[in-house]
Order: C-alpha cells, then sequence, then structure tokens
C-alpha cells in the first residue's frame, strides 16, 4: 500500500513516462492490459497484486471474521462468487501474517427448479460446479431451492441472540489462535451431495414463484427464500458468517433498485459489508469493492472458473423487470460517466439506520425480508397515503369481511408505535371506513383475510411484493406458520393489554 | 483491397445464449475494400451469427452496455474501441456482466 502513495508523490518521474496510456501507471513498465478507472490501465501483474491487495484489505478493515471462525462462501456459479471463492483460496495460501485465518466452507444453492431448468441441466451444472468446488479441498454443500419448502420455521422467528462480543474480542481471538498456532483446527473434509430432488418439490416450487405475477415480484420472492435457505444451511452447519459475491456494479444497482422497490429503510442492510438482520449470523459482501469489470477480467486473465447459471431475467428485455430496467440504467450511464457506480456505492457506504435494526425486537421484524418494519411511521407519510386510499377504494365491499380471522389487533408491535392496520382506523379519515365494516375490516384488501393478515408482518417493500402474489397460501409452510404464531402472539398482547404497563408511559 | 482476415471469436458470461450457446468461433472475415475494423466485425456478427435479440448484444454502432470487449487478452479501451484494425489471428471476446447475462 505505501508504494501505491510513493507513486503520487512523483509526479516528475510519472511525467518521465512516455505514452501512457500503453504503460502501466503503477509499475510504470508492463504493457497496460486493463483500464480499471478512468485512465488507470494496469499490467497484468500490477491488476493481479492490486485485486488479491484489495480482499485482504477490505477484510482486514472490516475485522468482522474471527481466528478458526467458520465462515460459509454463498458461490452461484457466477464470475463473482466464483472470484470470491479464489480469493479466499490465495488467502489461505499466503504464508504467515498475510494468511486468512477463518476456515471457509462452501454453498451452493441449485436455483433450476425455480428457472426452470430440466433436470439434466440441473445436474450437468451441478457436477461442473462440484468439480470446481473438489478442487479447492473446502468442505461444501449443494442445496436443491426445492429445500425451502421444508424448512422449519425458526428461520423467520426469533434468532439466538448472540453472545455480545467485546470489543476487544477480536484480538482476543487473535491471541489464542496464535497460541494453538493453528493446530487442531484442520479443516474436516466433507461434502453433502446433492440430495435427489423428488419432481413433486419442484412442481410446488415453480407453482410458488410463478403465483408472483410480474417479474419484479418473482425476482424479490427468489431471493429471499434464497437468502433463508442459505441462513438455514450455515445454522445447521455450523456456520456463522456468510460470505455473499455482490460486487460494487451490483450493489449500485441493488442500490436503486431497493429505492425503486420501497426498501428505503433497508438500504443500509442490504447493500452494506456486514448484514446482522439474522443476529447469530451475520452475512458479509467482502466482494463489494470491486466492479464487474474487474472481476470480469481477472478471472479470464487468471483463470477462475465460473459457470454459467441462467435466472429468472437471462434474455429478457430491458424493461421486463425493476431490477433489469435499474441494471440497464446503471450500466448505460456507467459507459457514459465512468464514476457512476463508484458514486452510487459510495454513496452506500454512508447510509446508516436511525434505529440499530440489530437491537430491534423480533416482533418488530419483517417476516420475510427480516429487517425491521418501516411501516409504523406518522400519519404525514406516503405510506398512511397509500393504506387510507386502498382503503377508500374498497370500503365498499364489507362482504369480505364476514370470513376475517383475528385481525382488529394491530401488528405485533408495541403499543405506542401504531401499527399500520391499526392506525387508519382510529385516525383522521379512518371513521368513515370503520363504520361500513365495524371497525374491523378496514384495511382488507380485496385478496381475503389470509394475505391482509401475513400483510401487517411485513415491511413495506414485502408487503408490495405479496400483493403482486396471486395467492399467499403458496408461500411454504414455514413462513405461514411463523405468521400465524406472531398473529396468535399479538392477539393475546392485545387481550392482555389492558394490564400492561405501556412503556411510553412510563416516562411522564 | 484488403486480404480476408481469420479471427477467433469467444463469447461468455451469458453472451453465448445468443449465439446458440456456442462459445468459440474460428471465422475468417472475407476481403473487402478497406481493413476490417470492429466496428465493422460488429455489423459482420449481428448479420451472419447472432441468432436472436441483437438488442441484448448490440447497441448502437458498439457493444450493448455491460458487455466487456477484450482484443488479444487485452482491455478493447487501450486499442482504439470500435476503430482497431483487426489483424490475422486476432483473438476477440466478448463478456457479459449483466445478471443473467
Ligand atoms: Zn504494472
Ligand atoms: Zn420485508
Amino acid at each position: 500500500m505505501c508504494q501505491v502513495d510513493e507513486d503520487y508523490h512523483e509526479p516528475l518521474q510519472r511525467a518521465e513516462v512516455p505514452s501512457v496510456s500503453k504503460k502501466c501507471v503503477k509499475c510504470k513498465e508492463g504493457t497496460a492490459a486493463v483500464v480499471i478507472r478512468a485512465g488507470d490501465a494496469f499490467c497484468r501483474g500490477c491488476f493481479k497484486e492490486y485485486f488479491i491487495h484489495k480482499f485482504r484489505a477490505v477484510l482486514g478493515k472490516h475485522r468482522v471474521l474471527y481466528p478458526g471462525e467458520k465462515v460459509l462462501l454463498a458461490v452461484s456459479g457466477g464470475p463473482s462468487s466464483c472470484s470470491m471463492l479464489s480469493q479466499v483460496q490465495e488467502g489461505l495460501s499466503q504464508n504467515a501474517h498475510k494468511k486468512l485465518r477463518f476456515l471457509p466452507g462452501i454453498v451452493f444453492i441449485d436455483e433450476g427448479g425455480a428457472v426452470g431448468q430440466s433436470v439434466e441441466d440441473r445436474r450437468r451444472m451441478v457436477a461442473e460446479l462440484q468439480a470446481v468446488f473438489k478442487a479447492t479441498g473446502f468442505p461444501f454443500h449443494v442445496v436443491p431451492l426445492e429445500q425451502v419448502l421444508d424448512l422449519p420455521s425458526s428461520v423467520v422467528a426469533a434468532a439466538p441472540s448472540p453472545s455480545e462480543r467485546a470489543a476487544g474480542a477480536y484480538k482476543v481471538a487473535v491471541g489464542h489462535f496464535i497460541q494453538s498456532d493453528g493446530v487442531g483446527v484442520t479443516l474436516k473434509r466433507e461434502e453433502s451431495a446433492p440430495a435427489d430432488v423428488q419432481e413433486s418439490s419442484t412442481h410446488s416450487l415453480q407453482q410458488l414463484i410463478g403465483s408472483a405475477k410480474t417479474l419484479t415480484a418473482r425476482e424479490d420472492l427468489l431471493n429471499t427464500l434464497r437468502q433463508h435457505l442459505l441462513v438455514h444451511t450455515a445454522r445447521t452447519e455450523g456456520y456463522s458468517k456468510v460470505m455473499l459475491g455482490d460486487n460494487c456494479t451490483r450493489l449500485a444497482v441493488k442500490l436503486l433498485t431497493s429505492i425503486s422497490l420501497g426498501r428505503g429503510a433497508q438500504l443500509a442492510q442490504d447493500t452494506g459489508f456486514s448484514d446482522s438482520r439474522y443476529r447469530d449470523i451475520i452475512l458479509v459482501r467482502p466482494m463489494r469493492d470491486y466492479s464487474a469489470k474487474e472481476i470480469a477480467y481477472y478471472n479470464r486473465m487468471f483463470c477462475v472458473p465460473s459457470v454459467f447459471i441462467p435466472s429468472l431475467d437471462t434474455k429478457t428485455a430491458d424493461k421486463s423487470s425493476i431490477q433489469r430496467l435499474t441494471e440497464s440504467f446503471v450500466t448505460r450511464l456507467q459507459a457514459d460517466f465512468p464514476s457512476t457506480v463508484s458514486t452510487i456505492y459510495r454513496t452506500s457506504e454512508k447510509l446508516q439506520t436511525c434505529k440499530s435494526s440489530s437491537t430491534a425486537d423480533h416482533c418488530d421484524r419483517c417476516l420475510l425480508c427480516m429487517c425491521a418494519l418501516d411501516t409504523a411511521v406518522e400519519n404525514a407519510s406516503a405510506f398512511q397515503a397509500t393504506l387510507i386510499s386502498e382503503q377508500l377504494s374498497q370500503a365498499k365491499a364489507p362482504a369480505a369481511t364476514s370470513a376475517a380471522i383475528p385481525r382488529q389487533n394491530p401488528a405485533p408491535m408495541e403499543p405506542e408505535s401504531t401499527a399500520a392496520t391499526g392506525q387508519c382506523c382510529s385516525s383522521g379519515g379512518g371513521e368513515d371506513c370503520g363504520k361500513a365494516v365495524g371497525g374491523v375490516g378496514c384495511c382488507s384488501s380485496a385478496k381475503g383475510p389470509e394475505s391482509t393478515g401475513l400483510r401487517s408482518l411485513l415491511c413495506y417493500s414485502c408487503q408490495l411484493t405479496i400483493r403482486d402474489m396471486s395467492s399467499v397460501e403458496r408461500l411454504p409452510h414455514y413462513i405461514l406458520s411463523e405468521a400465524q404464531r406472531r398473529q396468535r402472539r399479538s392477539q393475546m398482547r392485545e387481550e392482555i393489554s389492558e394490564f400492561l404497563l405501556d412503556e411510553g408511559d412510563e416516562g411522564d | 483491397m484488403a486480404a480476408p482476415v481469420a479471427i477467433h471469436l469467444e463469447f461468455g458470461g451469458g453472451a453465448e445464449l445468443l449465439f446458440n450457446g456456442v462459445k468459440e468461433h474460428h471465422l475468417t472475415l472475407p476481403s473487402q475494400s478497406e481493413p476490417w475494423d470492429v466496428k465493422q466485425l460488429l455489423v459482420w456478427i449481428q448479420r451472419n451469427l447472432l441468432k436472436e435479440r441483437p438488442e441484448l448484444f448490440v447497441q448502437g454502432d458498439s457493444v450493448r452496455p455491460g458487455i466487456l470487449v477484450l482484443i488479444n487478452d487485452a482491455d478493447w479501451e487501450l486499442m482504439g474501441e470500435l476503430d482497431y484494425q483487426l489483424q490475422d489471428q486476432d483473438n476477440v471476446v466478448f463478456i457479459s456482466t449483466l445478471h443473467g447475462g
């Protein structure tokens, strides 16, 4: 790193070098091969050094991976996550003080069933990836996405709170590791062969994904399911961190997509380096300093194997989904203004949630994305306006309320944070709709009670996704049963609310 | 009159899907009055190789943003991009960095 700084202090030397564009800006000798930022052309050797250094630097800066800790690398087969895998290998092969000290494992989620791949194609891709994984010597797990249908509801329920690590814990862990000299923490080699996928579960999965009516909602749903399965795999296999391969181009797209999807409140967690929404399992994104271009070049030059896996948006037009449209917007802008991605990306670094979401009560978390609920907002918000207009347009259909399951209770939040459903009846403008349907069904959507009850447990953005689904009954059992549990809980809370001390009044 | 140019084309990152899934192509560009450059190559690819959805590969007279081009394993930005004059035995690679190819 010091060498890089030195370069900037020697403008004279730089001036001596002729035809800067064809020579490497770093060593000034090698023939340039890659332009990484506008004007910065690196030769092969310097590019490799720069790339490898960056990975170590980002892990060193954040210090979240403890020596001897089991870390699960989520590898999709794509260039970014395969590059991440190769960097971890690289880091483990370094000598002495430069060596990475955590214990990696690999998980691959086979989404072929959701995107309609044939059984043969899926087998071929899994075999190809298994060859890549075997070559690393790391333990690996191949998990078909169909398994998401059989997850226990604990995945989205309150996670066991991890013992809070003190600030000095990292140093202590390093100390222990050095003392033990790393002996005894050798990796147990384990491979889990892909479980046989039953045709019926592939069919159920396809029905679930297909019940989302737009590609935008399908992609969002798939992301949610994938994340649940990753976290579940990490828990059952004893990993405490999951490494995701999102690069900064991807994250810039994700950031703008999240805003468009109404996930403003969750931006920091969706795109930050570490994401603690699952509490006991921390998601980290060590590739977020690399652009898609850097990764593609590195993989090509240094023969990092990756496998092309089709996704829901393969071969679709720009306007097929919000995600796709945002990607096209960002890449086009990037073509003309090369600092687009880095500007968006740096914005994401500055984002913070006002309420530290890791401390939020678990019931205040969205059932699907597990982020803190953003639906407890003041009256004059866009969210309330949307709700009121929805109520008004549906107020004339009281028939739907006859089958109402208990939902007069507000969302499962503390009493003082007036929940989305509760507030509309009590606050101005709600009077009318309250009369019309007996104060119960004012918030019912045309889709029936199941969907309404569920929506009160979701953040704004996940509500939108659910609204785009033809039927919530297709959702996996673990989600529906946890929803019921939360609803029962809040109903009970409602019933005994008279006897509870209102936390909000205590201070008065 | 420029002589025919034999080149090696490669598609990756999902871009190959637009070419019937075929990643590598050895081909000879016919002789023509002017020398072949990358801009003309893109036109030729569209007419002779591209199987479907040209808008997913080209935009205007260049490649679609998000598709990287390497000429003889170097960034095409260093080689003059569209104006680069193809030589016999050149290797041109197109890699899509877009999600899902
Ligand atoms: Zn160099
Ligand atoms: Zn959510």
